[in-house]
């Protein structure tokens, strides 16, 4: 089944978010404006990321994350030709241009570089392809989105979007679920916002605790959210709708009849919703 | 029963599908070009009906899709016995008015409910899986695959909703 759509209208944060929870598999492509991005998941883990507008090899991610210059990235390409990126990287390892971890990082550095810019997009037409993973040549690193998410909202600059999932910052509290937070990199803010965590306290109110403006709250509060760290509840001490009298006869009737007649009216319904 | 969702996510042909009598509808031609991905819409609701017997009848309200008409939403949901949302699985971009129209709704009654991915059998329809999560709807709550053209299929909505109710009952009970 397909996973399509526009960033438009479901964002970045929200389609990771997504893919981290389902624990997906797959490419995810997105049409820019201006370019196009791949991304690769294996069990809801980041593993790749490309564009089109570099060829994504080994030496050009090195190059862009200041590991190797020009120069040397381009005497190793031609040096090295088709290669794959593995071959390459042990080429670079054997001529000590570049270490293991330079490379790993170097890897992850090019990937997060390209996750982040797709957080900025506020368009692309976006389709996943399950099961489909990089070609065995490549160099494959698996980041946890957790953190991507978190960062990636932090670099949220439409106020539209937050207010959407937000909408009223005096109405909602919120509560720190049990994902364990020992594996997220929180920032200072993020932590001076969980301090402030308690069912009495509005978001609000947190943000007034802090002198957060409500865009720096916003943010926090969403990458938090889609990261699955805490949940929007209601306040204590606000009161719930209280459910009105009925004013129609069948509603009346339905309210005075005792718990027994009323499981059996919905029997009755399943017997003959059953009969249809 | 009241049958909501967002615009164009299939409510008038849910009910249409079970509903003994033709669907008492209030669909008006579309006057606004970014609405126009179908001729006709419901204004103020659709109305179909399943008899049980000569005390009891189950009414299918369908509430209208758009936002703008939204003050009948509040009157339809009053003594309902459950909800169903309807959500049109190939058009994410209303997926956030489903939620919208979720929320609202619970807020109005806390009746048991189930949403309904429709349009399932079409190439790009999201999974119900990835609507539960998209729409962040709760582990407790039934996601379900629908066709709304499909009677079976909006018997199966219809059915586990009603056995939600059941269960609900059973549990005030204690």
């Amino acid at each position: 089944m397909a996973l399509k759509g526009n960033l438009r209208d479901f964002s970045t944060t929200q389609l990771l978010n997504l893919i981290n929870l389902a624990r997906k598999t797959g490419k995810l492509a997105v049409d820019g404006s201006e370019k196009n991005a791949f991304l690769y998941f294996r069990e809801g883990r980041l593993i790749h990321a490309s564009t089109n507008s570099d060829d994504g090899h080994l030496t050009t991610m090195l190059f862009r994350t200041g590991r190797l210059s020009k120069e040397q990235a381009d005497a190793v390409h031609s040096r090295s030709g088709s290669s794959s990126d593995k071959v390459m990287g042990k080429y670079l390892m054997e001529t000590k241009l570049v270490s293991r971890d330079d490379i790993v990082q170097g890897v992850k550095d090019y990937m997060l570089e390209i996750v982040y810019d797709l957080f900025t997009w506020g368009e692309g037409e976006f389709h996943f392809e399950q099961d489909s993973l990089p070609g065995n040549d490549r160099i494959t690193v698996p980041l946890n989105l957790d953190n991507v998410i978190l960062e990636g909202s932090r670099r949220i600059q439409e106020f539209d979007r937050l207010q959407d999932e937000l909408p009223d910052l005096g109405r909602i509290s919120l509560k720190i679920t049990d994902k364990p937070l020992r594996d997220v990199k929180l920032t200072q803010d993020d932590w001076r916002v969980i301090s402030h965590i308690h069912p009495r306290n509005t978001v609000k109110q947190i943000a007034q605790n802090n002198n957060m403006d409500e865009f720096q709250i916003r943010k926090i509060v969403y990458g938090m959210l889609q990261a699955g760290l805490v949940e929007l509840v209601q306040p204590e001490g606000v009161q719930q709708r209280k459910p009105k009298a009925p004013v129609t006869r069948a509603g009346r009737r339905a309210a005075n009849q005792s718990p027994a007649e009323k499981r059996s009216v919905v029997t009755k319904l399943i017997d003959r919703i059953k009969r249809i | 029963m009241v049958i909501t969702g967002p615009f164009s996510a299939g409510k008038t042909q849910f009910i249409s599908s079970v509903s003994e009598i033709d669907v008492v509808t209030t669909e008006r031609k579309i006057a606004s070009d970014a609405e126009r991905v179908k001729e006709e819409t419901t204004v103020a609701m659709d109305f179909g009906r399943i008899t049980v017997d000569d005390d009891l009848v189950l009414y299918l309200f369908g509430t209208p899709g758009q936002r703008r008409f939204d003050f009948m939403w509040e009157i339809l949901s009053e003594g309902m016995l459950g909800f169903i949302v309807l959500v049109d699985s190939v058009r994410p971009e209303t997926f956030r008015e489903a939620k919208h129209i979720l929320e609202v709704f619970r807020g109005y009654a806390t009746t048991p409910y189930v949403v309904a991915a429709n349009k399932q059998d079409m190439p790009d329809a999201w999974t119900p899986e990835d609507l539960r999560i998209a729409l962040k709807i709760s582990k407790d709550v039934k996601v379900l695959s629908c066709i709304a053209r499909d009677k079976e299929s909006v018997k199966n909505v219809i059915l586990e909703l009603l056995y939600s109710i059941l269960e609900n009952m059973q549990a005030e009970e204690g």
